[in-house]
Parts: structure tokens; C-alpha cells; sequence
């Protein structure tokens, strides 16, 4: 046992020592984030400035007056002594950004409504113009029909329908979106994790035997013990690579708002400067997010991701071990060897595509049951819901199958890695690991 | 007192008897010899001896008890033929590792450690990379990291091979000081002549079988051509005689095989009664190399593969 825990340290210190590590470790989130903000930067670029809009309204829809908010810094003046031609060489350089010319129109099919600016507006902006200018339009074509504006808001309806489950845990809201993201996410997460990881112990091993170091190694501990010491070690590196980036990501979290306080400000005003119609949506949306975010079993859900993490994780790790055992040099013999390995993972992760939409049908209770794509495709399922005897199931299935191929591939293992220059198949792969003792 | 007994070990892989059926035995403080063409099953052999394999058949006993790798892992030092160390971890680090896996702690690691990298000269390397050694420099810090927990019983197989004079003798040595101190010492070459100047005895193997064993001495002995050589002052004249036959004829000397039945005394009776001037009469002993030589003579190059029925 001690020199396993030798063998580990080894494993874990020298990749977590590495620069590789410590760039990839401290890259990715921000990144990540970076990209992210970048996204929601863009989106909002449009109102970070003081608009000036000149407004030519020959159709006299806005009465020579549109409403602002204090917020909105977008400032509207009427040209009234001039009109589309020639002013549309003039607003450059009366300091304009953009200029909106509305010709006379019929009501019932208003058309011709442009804006002219010098390069292309801000989505935001332009739907913030299109707002004004079909309120007004709403307006004048109540006033037509001779409905109250007041009235009209009374009536006016936007409903959305809650999803209560009734399970054995009591009542609890179901949010479709919200779990779907999270399984999703979640899926993905496991299915990167077996891939990154379970190709890194095969490279591990490939360089033990390529090095000539194994024999080495293996005169001074058993290869049960050098399989297992590397398998852990790099499961070590796994976890803490991922709670390094979990804590960064937090840390970024609270630290963006700090950093560029504007950007939520205008998200905010974004959402203030809305129509009340459409700002009772978005705070909708917030709602519903917030308590979708609330109706997931958020503990029950990261105690399933480490489990399933590293019970997958041991489960393949031991089986790219193998294959990297078997592998001599060859790095095209390790893609083919590779093959039938990464198959199962690459099922359970369009199982679990599917698992994340219909998480009870039988394909995703059976991927999700199966130990091969369980992993993944349960992750998919779990903010559904699953019934209690079908996680234990899985588990179950999981950590047995994971001693199966441990006690398989270490017999592999024993024999491949002091085996060169043979091409080993499968077939021998299998005789190897099902020989007796 | 024998440190190993081998009785009747075997060892067949799917198309090869790599070793099949040999016994011996090695003296507690000998150097041990274990000699054989490519492919004569050595590798295999030692691999059983470290416990890496289990054998077939046979038994191994250890210091006077049956060998269980677990237990005596500990106490055996295998440096294999083909080199290996982590060509990206520091030399340091490496061999604190590696002598940790025998079973020493991380201080009397690097305790030990410093005390031969200073008695190596190597004291500069501990935070180089094993990638930026030459292929020498690799071989003395391997011979290290055999050495280090003070094994009873050391493997080395080709201890020599890239190593300049200077630093074979450095290794040899210490190969010396540590049989002197008790150590047992099993040497696996294809250098004959380090053979005959560093070990005691010999085994000698060839298809997976024991086709020689002894002391060094004995071994030439009796695989000796009772050829002489004879030194004279001035070439004598030569006739036929019943005693010995020429073999070749030099300037100033003469090999002879002495005929069964005969003795150097009646070689030496003829040509002094010939009135040859002999200035120098020795016995030529066949050197490792040519008793090798002529026992691996005949089989193959390379070992085919053959059939095997367990």
C-alpha cells in the first residue's frame, strides 16, 4: 500500500508541477469567462455610448416628442425645416449618429421608415428605435379604434405555465429549460473528463514502456500497483484541475462586476428602458431561472458528479491502460487499439443528447443503467429525476463492472508492458486477461 | 552458503521453451557469470529471478527460503539491458523515487544519493533532466539506483555496454568492493573477456537449456586443446614424432598439440635432444571466447520459432 502511495505522489506532482498544467489549469476558465463576457459585451455595445438621433417624422407619428427614461442616453431631436435628401448629408456633421426619417404613412401598412447612419447600428439600438416607433403605432391605431391604451394594458395577457411534479419528495416546480442546460451540461463535463484523463494514463503508460523504465519499475513493485498508482495519480490531477477551475470560476463570477461595473448597469437599464409588456417577461425569465436553478437537487447532483466521475473515470482509466500496455512506440497502433474504447464513451454521450430532452425513455434508462455510457448519460437524466432504484442500480452496476476490468486489464497490463515489437491484437488482449492466474 | 538455488526452472512462452529445465546455484559473495548467445533465454531467466515472471515449473529459493517476490523484492538490485528512466523527471527526484519504491525513506534516500553522486562525480546532475544525459552518463546513474538500498543479491545485465574505459573501470570496481563486502553479484554478458576478469563462475546457456557450468578456471581446464607454445633461441630442424603435432609454426616459436597418451616432458625430451635452444615453454588455455564460441558453434544465428507441447 505505501508504495502505491509513492507511485501516486509521482503521478500527481510531476503533472501538477508542469507549466503545461499551470497554463492550461489558469487558461481555460478565463477563457471561458473571457469569452463570455466578450458575448454579452457585444451584445450590449450598441447603447455604451450617448446616441444623438436626429428624427425627420413627416409622418407625425411622434407628435414632435418621444418618450425617454433617465437611463437612456439615447437623445432624439426633430429636424423640422429640412427633409430626408438633404439632410442626409448634413447630420454628420451636426454630430448625429444616426437619423430616422419617417414618411407620411397610412397607419394599417406603415412603410419607408429608415434609419440612416454612418456604419451599421447596434442590434440593441435599432431594436430600441423599432420599439418606439411601434409603440407609437400601436397608439395612433388604438386611438383609431377607439380602444382605452389603459384598458388595452388590463386586458393584455402573458402567461406561463408552471410544471409541478408530485414525486415521493413532496411538490417541487419543474423547470424544462433550466434542467436541460444542467444535465447537458453536466453529460458533457463526465464525457470530457473520460476522454482528457483516460488519454493522458495511456499516454502515461505508452512513455513507461517506450522509456524501458517499466522493467525497472516493476522488479521493485507489482504492476497491479504501478497500473493503479498512475491510475489514481492522474484521477488526482483530474479532480484538482477541476476544483482549481470550479474556485476560479467563482472567484470570476464575483470579481467581472467589480472589474467592468457598466456591463450589468446597462444590462439593467437595458431591461428598465423595455416596454412594461416586455420587461415583465424578463424578469419573468429571471424568475423562472432563479427558481429552476432552486427546484434542481443541486447536492443530490454534485454528489452524483463526483461519483460518477470517478467511477467512470477508473472504470475507462484502467482500460486505456491496457491498450497503452500492449501499444510498442507505434502511435497509430495506439488510435486503432483506442477505438473500441472511446465507441462506448462517444455512445453514452449521444445517449445522453437524447437523455437530456426525453429522460424517460428506454434508451436513455437503459444508457443510463448500461456502466459503459452511465456515466454520462445519467448525468444527463439526474435533474430530471430518477427513481431511486435505478441510480442505485447504476452505481451498483458501475463499481462492479470497474473491479471487473480492473482484475481484467491488469492481467493485460502484466504481460503487455514488458512485450515489444510484437503487434498484440485484441484477441490476445482478451487470451491474456482471461488466463488464469 | 548458496544466496539462490534454481532447481529445474521453466519457462515456456506460446512459440519459444525460453528456459527449460536448468538448475544451479550461486555462493553467497561470488560474481556470478550467466553467458549466452542472443535469445539463449537469459533475459527470461532473470526476469524469474526478480520475480517479474512466474515461472512454469521449479522452484526458486532465496537465501534459504522458498522466493517470494513480495518479500525478497526488497533485497535484490536489477539493472535490465535495456535502460530505462523518466526522460522528463530531474535526476534527483528520480532516483529519490526509485529508491523509495525499494523501500528506503525519502532522507536515507538522499543521504545514500548524495554519497555516491560525489563518489561518481556526478554531484552537478541532481537538477539536470535524465534527457540532457549522454548515454553513459545515464548507465552510471542507472548502476546507482541498482546499488542504492544495499542489496543482497545485484542483477546486472550488460553493465558495460556504452560506457567508455574510464568509467567501466569506475563501475568495475565497484562491482569489486561490493562482492568484497558480501554482496552476490549475477553478471549476464556477450563480453567474454569481462568475464574471465570479473567473475568466479560461470553458467553458460544456449537454446533455453545449461550447457556449461563452473568456475572460470575449471571451465578452461577442461575445455583446454593441450596446445603449447614453445619459444627457441633458433628454429630447430623438424621431423615427425608420436607425441605432439603441429599446429602452427612462428618465427621463433611453435604451437604444438600434445597426442593423448603423451606429456610436455616427452615434448620437451625431443626437442632438447634435438638441441633446439628453448627459451619459453607455456601451456595455451582456450580464452571464454573460444569455448563460447565453439559450444554455441552450429545452432543457428537466430533462434527459430519452434512448436511447444505442454
Amino acid at each position: 500500500m505505501n508504495k502505491i502511495w509513492i507511485i501516486i505522489q509521482r503521478e500527481y506532482f510531476t503533472r501538477v508541477k508542469k507549466k503545461s498544467f499551470l497554463i492550461t489549469t489558469l487558461l481555460v476558465p478565463i477563457v471561458f469567462v473571457g469569452f463570455y463576457a466578450a458575448i454579452i459585451a457585444i451584445t450590449i455595445s450598441g447603447s455604451s455610448e450617448a446616441q444623438k438621433v436626429a428624427v425627420i417624422d413627416e409622418g407625425g407619428l411622434f407628435d414632435g416628442k418621444i418618450q425617454t427614461s433617465d437611463k437612456d442616453k439615447t437623445v432624439y431631436t426633430f429636424i423640422t425645416n429640412d427633409n430626408e435628401k438633404s439632410f442626409r448629408k448634413k447630420y454628420k456633421q451636426q454630430q448625429y449618429s444616426s437619423f430616422l426619417y419617417i414618411p407620411p404613412i397610412d397607419i394599417n401598412k406603415p412603410s419607408g421608415i429608415r434609419l440612416h447612419s454612418k456604419s451599421a447600428v447596434s442590434l440593441a439600438t435599432k431594436s430600441k428605435i423599432e420599439r418606439r416607433v411601434n409603440q407609437a403605432i400601436e397608439e395612433e391605431r388604438m386611438g383609431i379604434a377607439m380602444i382605452d391604451p389603459e384598458k388595452y394594458k388590463a386586458i393584455s395577457s402573458d402567461v406561463s405555465i408552471d410544471n409541478t411534479i408530485e414525486s415521493e419528495n413532496g411538490e417541487k416546480k419543474s423547470v424544462a429549460g433550466v434542467a436541460y442546460g444542467v444535465s447537458f451540461f453536466g453529460g458533457i463535463l463526465i464525457y470530457m473528463i473520460l476522454m482528457i484523463y483516460g488519454t493522458m494514463v495511456m499516454r502515461g503508460v505508452m512513455e513507461e514502456k517506450t522509456n524501458r523504465i517499466a522493467e525497472v519499475l516493476i522488479s521493485s513493485v507489482k504492476p497491479f500497483q504501478l497500473m493503479m498508482g498512475k491510475i489514481i495519480g492522474i484521477g488526482g490531477v483530474g479532480l484538482t484541475q477541476f476544483a482549481i477551475w470550479i474556485i476560479i470560476m467563482v472567484l470570476l463570477q464575483f470579481l467581472i462586476p467589480l472589474v467592468i461595473p457598466d456591463m450589468f448597469e446597462q444590462m439593467a437599464q437595458q431591461g428598465m428602458n423595455a416596454q412594461a409588456e416586455n420587461q415583465s417577461r424578463t424578469q419573468n425569465m429571471l424568475l423562472t431561472v432563479t427558481e429552476g436553478l432552486k427546484s434542481i437537487p443541486v447536492g443530490l447532483i454534485l454528489a452524483c458528479f463526483v461519483f460518477y466521475f470517478i467511477g467512470g473515470y477508473l472504470m475507462y482509466a484502467s482500460l486505456f491502460a491496457a491498450v497503452g500496455s500492449v501499444v510498442s512506440e507505434d502511435q497509430q497502433e495506439a488510435q486503432q487499439l483506442v477505438f473500441p474504447i472511446i465507441m462506448p464513451i462517444i455512445l453514452g454521450f449521444v445517449i445522453m443528447a437524447k437523455a437530456a430532452t426525453d429522460p424517460d425513455s428506454s434508451l436513455a434508462v437503459f444508457g443510463s443503467l448500461f456502466p459503459l455510457t452511465s456515466p454520462i448519460v445519467m448525468m444527463g437524466r439526474i435533474t430530471y429525476g430518477v427513481p431511486w432504484w435505478q441510480l442505485g442500480l447504476s452505481m451498483l452496476l458501475l463499481v462492479l463492472t470497474f473491479l471487473l476490468f480492473t482484475w481484467l486489464t491488469a492481467k493485460i497490463y502484466r504481460t503487455g508492458i514488458l512485450m515489444y515489437g510484437k503487434k498484440i491484437t485484441w484477441k490476445e488482449m482478451s487470451k491474456w486477461a482471461f488466463r488464469r492466474s | 552458503m548458496h544466496l539462490m538455488e534454481v532447481h529445474h526452472l521453466k519457462k515456456y512462452f506460446a512459440t519459444q521453451k525460453a528456459v527449460d529445465d536448468i538448475s544451479f546455484s550461486i555462493e553467497k559473495g561470488t560474481i556470478f557469470g550467466l553467458l549466452g548467445p542472443n535469445g539463449a533465454g537469459k533475459t527470461t531467466l532473470l526476469r524469474m529471478l526478480t520475480g517479474i515472471f512466474y515461472p512454469d515449473e521449479g522452484e526458486i529459493i532465496f537465501d534459504g527460503k522458498k522466493f517470494d517476490p513480495l518479500q525478497h523484492i526488497q533485497q535484490i538490485g536489477y539493472m535490465p539491458e535495456e535502460r530505462g528512466l523518466y526522460k522528463k523527471m530531474k535526476i534527483g527526484e528520480q532516483a529519490v523515487y526509485l529508491a523509495q519504491l525499494k523501500g528506503l525513506s525519502k532522507t536515507e534516500a538522499i543521504k545514500r544519493i548524495k554519497e555516491w553522486f560525489i563518489r561518481f562525480e556526478m554531484q552537478t546532475w541532481w537538477n539536470k533532466k535524465v534527457e540532457d544525459l549522454s548515454k553513459g552518463m545515464g548507465q552510471k546513474l542507472q548502476f546507482v539506483t541498482t546499488i542504492l538500498h544495499e542489496p543482497k543479491l545485484i542483477i546486472l545485465d550488460e553493465p558495460f555496454s556504452g560506457l567508455d574505459p574510464v568509467n567501466s573501470n569506475l563501475i568495475k570496481e565497484e562491482i569489486f568492493n561490493l562482492a568484497a563486502k558480501g554482496c552476490t553479484i549475477i553478471f549476464s554478458t556477450h563480453r567474454m573477456e569481462q568475464v574471465e576478469e570479473i567473475c568466479n563462475k560461470i553458467i553458460l546457456l544456449n537454446k533455453g537449456t545449461k550447457i556449461l557450468d563452473g568456475a572460470v578456471d575449471e571451465v578452461k581446464q577442461q575445455f583446454k586443446g593441450h596446445l603449447f607454445q614453445i619459444g627457441f633461441e633458433h628454429f630447430p630442424a623438424l621431423s615427425d614424432d608420436p607425441a605432439f603435432e603441429i599446429v602452427e609454426s612462428r618465427q621463433h616459436a611453435l604451437i604444438v598439440r600434445i597426442n593423448q597418451g603423451y606429456s610436455p616432458n616427452h615434448v620437451l625430451r625431443y626437442f632438447i635432444s634435438q638441441d633446439a635452444g628453448i627459451v619459453s615453454f607455456h601451456e595455451i588455455l582456450p580464452s571464454l571466447n573460444d569455448i563460447f564460441i565453439k559450444l554455441v558453434e552450429g545452432t543457428p544465428v537466430t533462434r527459430q520459432f519452434e512448436s511447444v507441447n505442454t
